[in-house]
């Protein structure tokens, strides 16, 4: 079971929320792309293939509620791209949302940036709760009063109104990729931000959106030549001269932007060495790292591969300092993975708060925890068969071969058509957030 | 167990023995490179990657719709057979055949 840290006592984890369509048709555009909570907590954002974003918001707590922490609810709503077709490269452009990213909270109103293959959109998310009353030159619905039947002045006021979210696009930054991007991640200045596509990654500020500075760029003089791209790219979180990228070959660079203009030469290659006797066909296909994320406290980063979920030490970059098998059974099934396509799903994975335990999801709307403390981990499933609240989640295990026992699953009665790519965890609390195709399912720790 | 059996012979069948032991992958890769046979020298490589950097093209030349709507005036344009998913090469693409990218006006699901 997945540990807490404090106490020594395992969570229990319960079904919370689950939200979409119960419907086993789904549309595409109901895909779910990205999951990610705001810094606090309080705000979890979705972005889906047709382009929308759905922010919810926790409730705030409940005295009489004292079992459950607030429930999410629907926040706000908005297209935030739109399918596009470039005419003069005849390359039609997804409105998928790839990542969306929360700046931290500096004023009343909440912050995003979410982008697709080309083109980052900065959000701003703002309540209106008053609305202005009593001008003298217009009526309560808007059309104008003739002057010269005005006979009095009076000052307007502002009266309360039913809370409104409005979501408006305050930067929009394009142009500055030509091949797909697949991450962005904000400096810890605040100020900055990077994006990356398959070869390159450009440096913004968050003000400016006519200029983007290039800091890697590495495409080969001849594109026969091509054998690796960028697969993610995160900024250090307290170090705002520091990224990573990871790449298709399983290698992760960190580049600090203080050693020169063009990053094209890294600081650490942190790359793990291979049995050469062992090599396949497959080898480098489920090498290539999906995701990567720094550890809150900035020591130690994660990658995620089709296999595996690898921690890292920045000081050691000659192999990980912990490796956990997620699914290690598909290793006998990656010929028919390769055919269906499976091998190329790009899992995500996440720590929680304290970094003590990291996450990450699999197929048959499985997702695996594994604790670095205890060493112990857990498969569980997000389905609606367990959806009363406050039901603990029974832990679920894959039969790899052989005998099964009563109550799991063969290897080959998963249906890797449910697949669990997207999944955050709250940044203070045991709250997570999963995704499967189209829903997203809310689980807590049984709060006694 | 064949005494028989001449000794780099039994030497390579152990070790593709051992081989099916310990390296599930290698099976697996055994059994792709028998289905197809013709799959690229290079393990993962460039193809991939370019098939990757390629995803979203879609080619419709205006000049050639435009010439050809010209020429046949009278006759019918010659349209894709239904199932065809990718408009390319000699058959000339008309509007129709490229999938109608209309923004999502649908509210999202999970806001419901």
């Amino acid at each position: 079971m997945a540990g807490a840290g404090g106490g020594g006592n395992d969570i229990q984890w319960c079904f919370s929320q689950v939200k979409g369509a119960v419907d086993d048709d789904v549309a595409e555009a109901d895909i779910i792309s990205t999951v990610e909570f705001n810094h606090s907590g309080e705000l979890l954002a979705t972005g889906d293939k047709g382009g929308r974003v759905v922010i919810f918001q926790q409730e705030q707590e409940n005295k009489t509620k004292s079992h459950s922490r607030g429930e999410y609810n629907v926040y706000s709503t908005f297209q935030s791209h739109e399918p596009e077709f470039d005419y003069l490269k005849s390359l039609e452009i997804e409105e998928k949302i790839n990542k969306i990213r929360w700046l931290p909270q500096k004023n009343a109103a909440q912050f995003l940036l979410s982008t697709n293959d080309k083109t980052i959109k900065l959000w701003k998310i703002s309540e209106r709760d008053k609305r202005p009353e009593g001008y003298n030159l217009k009526e309560e619905d808007g059309r104008y009063r003739d002057p010269t039947t005005v006979t009095t002045l009076r000052v307007p006021v502002f009266r309360p109104m039913d809370l409104m979210v409005e979501a408006s696009p305050r930067r929009i930054f394009a142009n500055a990729h030509t091949y797909h991007i697949n991450s962005i991640s904000i400096n810890s200045d605040y100020e900055t931000y990077l994006s990356a596509d398959d070869l390159r990654i450009n440096l913004w500020h968050l003000e400016i959106t006519d200029r983007s500075f290039n800091i890697v760029d590495i495409k080969p003089a001849n594109m026969e030549e091509l054998t690796e791209v960028i697969t993610a790219t995160e900024f250090h979180p307290n170090s705002c001269s520091t990224f990573v990228y990871s790449s298709s070959k399983g290698t992760i660079r960190l580049c600090d932007m203080r050693a020169s203009a063009l990053c094209d030469r890294h600081s650490k290659l942190f790359e793990e060495p291979e049995d050469p006797s062992n090599r396949s066909f497959f080898s480098e296909i489920i090498s290539s790292i999906s995701d990567v994320k720094f550890s809150h406290s900035g020591r130690y980063m994660m990658t995620r591969d089709y296999l595996s979920v690898k921690i890292w030490d920045l000081n050691m970059e000659n192999r990980p300092v912990e490796t956990y098998q997620v699914h290690e059974y598909l290793r006998s099934k990656l010929c028919s993975l390769y055919e269906n396509d499976c091998i190329f799903d790009k899992f995500e994975c996440c720590w929680n708060g304290s970094d003590s335990v990291v996450m990450t999801g699999s197929y048959n709307n499985f997702f695996r925890m594994f604790d670095r403390n205890t060493k112990r981990d857990i498969t569980l499933e997000a389905s609606r068969e367990n959806n009363k609240p406050r039901t603990v989640l029974k832990p679920r295990k894959v039969c790899a071969s052989g005998k099964r026992k009563k109550d799991e699953i063969s290897v080959d009665s998963l249906d890797f058509n449910k697949k669990i790519l997207h999944t955050a965890w709250h940044p203070k609390e045991n709250i997570i957030a999963v995704a499967t195709t189209n829903n997203l399912y809310i689980f807590q720790d049984k709060v006694n | 167990m064949s005494a028989e059996s001449p000794e780099p012979a039994s030497a390579e069948e152990q070790k593709e023995m051992e081989d099916k032991v310990i390296s599930p992958e290698k099976v697996e890769e055994a059994k792709l490179k028998a289905r197809y046979p013709h799959l690229g020298q290079k393990p993962g490589g460039s193809d991939f990657l370019r098939k990757r950097l390629q995803k979203g093209q879609k080619y419709f030349d205006s000049g050639d719709y435009n010439m050809a709507k010209a020429k046949m005036k009278n006759k019918q344009l010659p349209t894709a057979t239904p199932d065809k998913t990718e408009v390319t090469g000699d058959h000339i693409p008309t509007p129709q055949d490229l999938p109608q990218r209309k923004p999502s006006l649908v509210a999202s699901k999970l806001a419901g």
